[in-house]
């Protein structure tokens, strides 16, 4: 079930209250009266457990939340965050003989170019690979539990570590993939896929793309094993070509599950941090706006400036999870 | 009647054809870090796609420094704490959203699901300045602490999703012999739920054990590190003479555990990971 679909069951589904009415009280108690007494101590016991929960989240996103946006009003630097200054809105822009601030930076603009030219090339790319693969996947086969297993590996090795394995096989003089093109003839010198600009960001893509494919995969291929064998049976015997099916009606079909994975990558990929930092460090020609924001904060030690990045980057994401939501609302509501 | 079977046969050997292709794909970088971990440091260099010599040098130079070993205990105690606490707080949440209709029900599932997309950077200096407050800077507490950020979400999305597969009939018994609803979660559910919580607190595990931006900005020395940061901060004599060769060692070792657990539970996890939907 997806976190959509569960949400709107959250709010429709009516059996709980059913299930309260239908107590059946003790000899003497009125049956309506012990099912209200029941639901109180109910309500009332599930703000309890909640509470545990609430106070975590409080604790470690609502509070430090807030005050980064606070932090982002001053000039706090690491050292002393005690002893910072409110300065408005001097680390997004301000006119002090020329602009200064974020928002005239170009390292900070190139940043956000950055992160959503990542951002669209390997989810695009992970969402054509993932179809395939769960195409594959939901296919009877000999030995299909093993390849579903191998196809999982990605996914579960560490982003470090499979940027650190990447970057051995793109290593410009000893590496596997510079070997292995210029065996097949398709370079005449070795490629320098980290250091070289030009190269750097397609490297990260191939390092992100080969690690997530496997979790878009994962959720197209639920959706495919829940669609209904009949049509398909039906387009076999009116002899529609595979292809024509695939695009009429698998592919509406699966749409809904493949939107929730291309969307909870794409803010995987707006937040992109370990595999770029492990891959190119702070490169410029790779640098996305979460590198951009820590670079700040923790090495120039400038903790006003990056949290006014952080709270940039933030905004950019939450506006992402605000359209997705509207469209996903209207679209449930137009689809049933 | 020829060309359909001849169409046949070359449509059977074009899709084990994508399924070789595919698993090569797959497998490879993993496979090609075995290997490069069992060379011996003079043959490095040369590239080869066989496991042509079993040389443990690497891995004897990963685990007889104590600095990994000490990585490894770190990751080993945040991962296992951020699992029990992440459970516990999400079953019981779990069973408050799941299983009670109340006011505000669907504002805290909102927080919930808002809290998931946070970007880890957005609360870096705020989580900073908790962690100083509480004095846990350099120490897995941080750790376990900030992991709660990413992990409760999802375990409280997923364990909700399975609370409420779980009939009515069993709560209503539970309640009409006067069992409170902490007798009722403990004795009734979560007997049932075992294995939503195995898929549950293996997601947390894995989330936990490759986190990498915390990590390295909430440690400072090489004995408070956890594993990821490790293998990145390795270095060697410069910037172009990296060990590659315990470096693949070290991230095979870090690496084969999880391996192991994916496929053992790959069932469970394609579920889980289809009920709350969470990062990769």
């Amino acid at each position: 079930m997806t976190a959509q679909e569960s949400h709107d069951t959250v709010s429709n589904s009516p059996r709980h209250e059913k299930s309260d009415g239908g107590a059946a009280g003790p000899a003497g108690t009125p049956r309506r009266e012990r099912g209200t007494r029941v639901r109180r101590q109910r309500v009332r016991a599930a703000w309890l457990f909640l509470t545990p929960m609430l106070i975590g989240l409080l604790l470690v996103a609502g509070w430090p939340l807030v005050r980064t946006f606070w932090f982002s009003l001053t000039d706090a630097s690491l050292s002393s965050l005690e002893g910072s200054q409110f300065i408005g809105l001097e680390n997004y822009l301000v006119f002090d003989d020329g602009w200064y601030g974020i928002l005239a930076d170009p390292l900070w603009w190139q940043s956000v170019w950055n992160t959503i030219y990542f951002a669209l090339v390997s989810v695009s790319l992970e969402a054509a690979l993932g179809v395939i693969v769960a195409l594959v996947l939901n296919a009877h086969f000999r030995g299909r539990t093993l390849v579903r297993a191998a196809m999982l590996i990605p996914w579960a090795i560490p982003t470090v570590v499979s940027a650190k394995i990447w970057a051995w096989m793109l290593n410009d003089q000893f590496g596997i993939i510079n070997h292995l093109l210029l065996g097949l003839g398709l370079i005449d010198a070795p490629l320098s896929w980290t250091a070289d600009a030009s190269l750097s960001m397609w490297a990260v893509i191939i390092v992100d793309v080969w690690k997530a494919t496997p979790f878009v995969a994962l959720l197209v291929l639920a959706a495919l094993q829940m669609l209904p064998s009949d049509c398909y049976e039906a387009a076999k015997v009116d002899g529609i070509h595979p292809v024509r099916v695939f695009f009429r009606v698998t592919l509406p079909l699966i749409t809904p599950a493949l939107l929730v994975a291309v969307i909870f990558r794409a803010l995987d990929a707006l937040r992109v941090f370990d595999v770029i930092y492990v891959l190119t460090s702070n490169a410029a020609s790779t640098m996305t706006m979460s590198i951009y924001a820590r670079q700040q904060l923790v090495e120039f030690q400038d903790v006003g400036y990056g949290s006014a990045a952080s709270t940039l980057l933030f905004m950019i994401i939450a506006l992402v999870t605000v359209v997705y939501l509207y469209l996903g609302r209207r679209q449930l509501g137009g689809g049933q | 009647m020829r060309l359909r079977t001849l169409k046949a046969v070359a449509l059977k050997i074009g899709f084990w054809a994508l399924v070789a292709v595919l698993v090569l794909y797959a497998v490879f970088p993993f496979y090609y870090a075995i290997v490069t971990s069992l060379k011996p440091s003079s043959q490095l260099f040369e590239v080869s796609y066989w496991v042509d010599s079993l040389d443990f040098s690497n891995y004897v130079a990963v685990l007889s420094q104590p600095t990994f070993l000490a990585a490894i205990r770190n990751s080993v105690i945040v991962a296992i704490s951020v699992v029990i606490i992440a459970l516990l707080l999400g079953l019981t949440a779990a069973w408050a959203l799941g299983r009670v209709r109340f006011r505000g029900r669907t504002t805290v599932m909102m927080i919930v699901l808002g809290v998931s997309m946070f970007p880890q950077v957005a609360v870096l200096s705020g989580l900073f300045e908790v962690i100083r407050t509480l004095d846990l800077y350099n120490s897995p507490g941080g750790l376990i602490l900030s992991y709660t950020i990413f992990t409760l979400p999802f375990t409280v999305w997923i364990l909700t999703t399975f609370m409420r597969q779980l009939p009515d009939e069993l709560e209503e018994a539970a309640i009409v012999d006067g069992a409170s609803p902490w007798v009722t979660l403990t004795k009734v559910f979560m007997p049932l739920l075992w294995p939503a919580m195995a898929t549950t607190g293996l997601l947390a595990f894995i989330a936990a054990w490759n986190e990498f931006l915390f990590a390295l900005t909430f440690t400072l020395t090489d004995s408070q590190r956890t594993v990821p940061v490790a293998i990145a901060l390795i270095s060697g004599g410069s910037q172009y003479e990296l060990p590659w060769g315990p470096i693949m060692a070290a991230s095979v070792i870090v690496t084969v555990p999880l391996v192991v657990l994916v496929v053992i539970f790959q069932r469970r996890i394609v579920s889980g990971l289809t009920a709350g939907a969470v990062k990769g």
